[in-house]
């Protein structure tokens, strides 16, 4: 009796410290993230960051996505949806967190796009073909030069451009304010800086809600 | 040969304690997972594949105490400690890091955590197989004298 009663004990002061310890985890990130976002706004928006919507909305909803992240493409119409629910009222401020081994190379790409104006046709082409050029079985990201054409790129001045020194400094940026963030998985949402809570369809569109 | 009161105590008490530490490497493995956010990489499942069962085995040999159990905890304490000293000869770089199976995906040697400059997760794996390996193998030599 003596030792089930040892053993119960310890497996509830073990399962408590756990939960305990998960509370206090939580508490002191969120606490953290209040302070970044108050302190130092600029981790969450850089003036590179290309923003959807109309710039001047007090909502911003900050993603941090990576363009071979199956998740980030199944989320991009939602997003588009929650803002069009709320015209003129939200922002969407795109930044990067390429996880994946190619994505570095496929962020280059759209940074390259943005000086053909083409950068949010070309994700959407990225993202429109992601099954072909991020399969899981043959990643080939070779494949996508053959798409790119169609959001109207110029494949050759897009390379040369990809190759400008200024690209590497944005992307760079990006995952050392992703790491400052916390950023472990694609897509992360903060909105008006604070974290999805936990991750999902309808917990973004509740804390969308909420920040109105 | 039965065992004698006060020598199964012992060896009670002994599998106790490794049943903790399976305990608490399993929750911590899963905090940080799970609570912290950090991806495990492939060798950690691999160790977690050794760990997870740990906990299982060691509470049903302790009600009633069973002593086989050194056996079957041995193969799986084992295999985890194989995969904690070579993930931590890669961490360490003792072996090269082309040579190592994760390519793809999180890599086996960043480091989520840092504690007083040394403290790594790899390393936390390493020192709880090591503790059970040997707690183990003194059960063993202890029950054959």
């Amino acid at each position: 009796m003596k030792k089930q009663k040892l053993v119960v004990s310890a497996l509830l002061v073990l399962i408590a410290a756990y939960i305990a310890g998960s509370f206090a985890y939580k508490y002191f990130y969120l606490k953290n993230l209040n302070f970044i976002a108050s302190e130092n706004a600029s981790v969450f928006i850089r003036p590179h960051s290309p923003i959807v919507g109309n710039e001047n909305a007090k909502t911003y909803i900050i993603e941090f996505f990576d363009p071979a992240c199956e998740t980030c493409k199944q989320f991009y119409p939602f997003v588009k949806k929650i803002m069009q629910k709320h015209p003129e009222q939200i922002k969407l401020i795109l930044r990067y967190a390429p996880f994946h081994t190619d994505s570095y190379y496929i962020v280059q790409m759209l940074e390259a796009a943005k000086f053909q104006n083409l950068y949010f046709e070309t994700l959407e082409v990225i993202f429109k073909y992601q099954d072909q050029w991020a399969s899981h079985q043959a990643p080939n990201i070779a494949k996508l030069w053959s798409f790119l054409p169609e959001a109207g790129i110029d494949v050759e001045k897009l390379k040369s451009d990809m190759k400008r020194p200024e690209i590497d400094v944005i992307i760079k940026q990006d995952i050392e304010d992703g790491k400052l963030l916390n950023v472990s998985q694609t897509p992360e949402f903060f909105v008006n800086g604070k974290p999805l809570k936990r991750f999902g369809y309808k917990e973004l569109e509740e804390l969308v809600n909420s920040e109105l | 040969m039965p065992l004698s009161t006060k020598s199964s105590n012992h060896i009670w008490n002994i599998l106790f304690i490794c049943w903790l530490i399976a305990t608490i490497a399993a929750l911590g493995s899963l905090f940080f997972s799970e609570v912290m956010h950090f991806p495990p990489c492939i060798m950690c499942w691999y160790q977690r594949i050794c760990m997870y069962p740990l906990v299982v085995l060691f509470l049903m040999a302790l009600f009633p105490l069973d002593t086989h159990i050194i056996k079957y905890a041995s193969a799986l304490v084992s295999i985890g400690l194989f995969f904690a000293i070579y993930q931590n000869l890669l961490y360490y770089k003792i072996l090269p890091e082309a040579a190592q199976p994760c390519a793809q995906g999180v890599s086996c040697t960043s480091d989520y955590i840092n504690w007083f400059g040394f403290i790594t997760i790899q390393l936390l794996s390493l020192i709880a197989f090591s503790l059970l390996f040997g707690l183990l193998f003194y059960l063993k030599r202890k029950l054959k004298v």
